[in-house]
């Protein structure tokens, strides 16, 4: 290895940072310029379209793909499938990186970003999907925080505290979970106002169960996918449990997301038949939402039959990244491409390349963080000071349930 | 000459049917999925 030859020097310039570095400070620009000349100087937004690419990416994107987190500990804490522990922490670090950058990116999209809080405690639109959507976000981001801290206690050598978090981690899940499910419900519940403007294809008034079902498969898939992005970057921060765990994480959560994927298939069907909308199939958009429905639903989900069913682990890979692409897909029709569809092409909006370069710089962001974090705290390993406690309880468990394991 | 029209009782007695019909359908659709899915799936000791 270069690190270990001393003649070889550890140089910061590697192909990677520079990219790194380049978008960091085009995106730092386009920072000043937005809270020095406002919206209109670097976005493309209007009356017309006022939600444009922050919200389909950051925003809708960002909520769906950190699904993995509620959906792993849930499977891990309220199911008891112990056996996929080991990708808890990363899916929490996941979905805190994701949830604190729907918030940062959220600054570049409110008007008056200083008012964010004012929803909470100033003016509470109590009957508004919006406030719905905000309180849930606000507060599972709290419960996400305190659900990754153990992780950092450990790092700091913070044991009395530590111990007294690991202990509300299941009050915490429960919680979680009743949260996400509000608040990714209600992301495609904030568009039931809109009949008049979204294509009938994707409009629809099961888009609150929609938009909950796929949150699910974009979760499994997401955790599958950077799994597989960290195994090849960050293997040498990996301990012996996560690695032997590795595998089984990938097949569970594939066969997990094949169910979820086949489920959202059928109601998406169901949806198309209960508004008799078979005859828009026939259109241009009805031939953009079979690309969606059928290459970024169908195919995903008979992928990952097969790849479980065969137990080729490649196949449930690649079957995670369609699916995470799908999401993204689903996301961009539903708020860009099928939105105010009926408007002539000129008044139609394209984010400019500003509002796509802050998107990059933001995604930028959260990979830096969970790389650094990743390499600092125990996120792929278990803390040595900590394994041998959590491995008693773990012993206990299966001692509880699973006697025969140990023969007795 | 008679007037047909349809009101909204018939769209939805039409779209509830196709949608009761289909459901059959998904049920059975459904049940052949997780027998490919966990058709090879290894005996648990119970």
């Amino acid at each position: 290895m270069s690190t270990d030859n001393p003649a070889v020097k550890k140089t910061w310039l590697t192909p990677y940072n520079m990219v790194v570095g380049l978008i960091i400070l085009i995106g730092a620009v386009i920072t000043a310029l937005r809270f020095t000349k406002g919206l209109g100087a670097v976005t493309n937004l209007s009356d017309n379209n006022p939600w444009g690419m922050w919200i389909a990416f950051d925003l809708l994107c960002g909520v769906a793909l950190a699904a993995g987190g509620y959906t792993t500990s849930t499977a891990v804490y309220v199911f008891g499938l112990k056996r996929y522990h080991s990708a808890v922490r990363p899916a929490i670090l996941t979905a805190f990186l994701g949830y604190s950058l729907v918030g940062f990116a959220l600054l570049y999209d409110v008007g008056r970003p200083w008012r964010l809080p004012y929803p909470f405690f100033v003016q509470s639109g109590t009957t508004s999907v919006l406030f719905e959507v905000g309180l849930c976000v606000m507060l599972y981001l709290n419960v996400l925080f305190v659900e990754w801290t153990p992780a950092a206690l450990e790092w700091l050598g913070f044991s009395k505290i530590r111990n007294l978090v690991v202990k509300l981690v299941l009050p915490l899940t429960i919680f979680g979970v009743i949260l996400s499910t509000m608040h990714q419900s209600s992301l495609g519940a904030l568009y039931l106002i809109t009949p008049s403007k979204l294509h009938p294809l994707w409009y629809s008034g099961y888009l609150p169960v929609f938009f909950f079902v796929s949150s699910i498969a974009a979760g499994l898939s997401m955790v599958i996918f950077e799994g597989t992005l960290s195994h090849h970057y960050l293997h040498d921060k990996m301990d012996e449990t996560y690695l032997r765990e590795h595998d089984g994480v990938t097949l569970g959560f594939g066969k997990g997301a094949a169910l979820v994927l086949a489920g959202y298939f059928l109601i998406k069907v169901v949806g198309i038949t209960i508004d008799n909308n078979w005859h828009y199939l026939f259109t241009g958009y009805g031939a953009w939402f079979l690309v969606e429905l059928l290459g970024f639903v169908a195919l995903p989900c008979f992928l990952f039959a097969m790849g479980v069913r065969e137990k080729n682990l490649k196949l449930i890979r690649g079957a995670a990244v369609l699916t995470v692409l799908g999401i993204v897909l689903n996301r961009f029709n539903v708020t860009l491409v099928a939105f105010n569809w009926q408007l002539p092409a000129a008044e139609r909006y394209f984010p400019s390349w500003m509002e796509i370069a802050i998107s990059l710089y933001i995604v930028t962001l959260g990979l830096t963080i969970f790389t650094f974090i990743s390499k600092k705290m125990p996120i792929f390993s278990e803390h040595p000071k900590f394994k041998e406690h959590e491995s008693a309880e773990f012993k206990e468990h299966k001692l509880k349930h699973h006697p025969q394991t140990f023969g007795h | 000459m008679e007037n047909h029209f349809y009101s909204l009782h018939d769209f939805l007695l039409y779209t509830k049917g196709a949608a009761y019909y289909l459901m059959g359908a998904m049920v059975l659709g459904i049940l052949g999925f997780w027998l490919y899915l966990t058709g090879r799936d290894e005996e648990k000791d119970i």
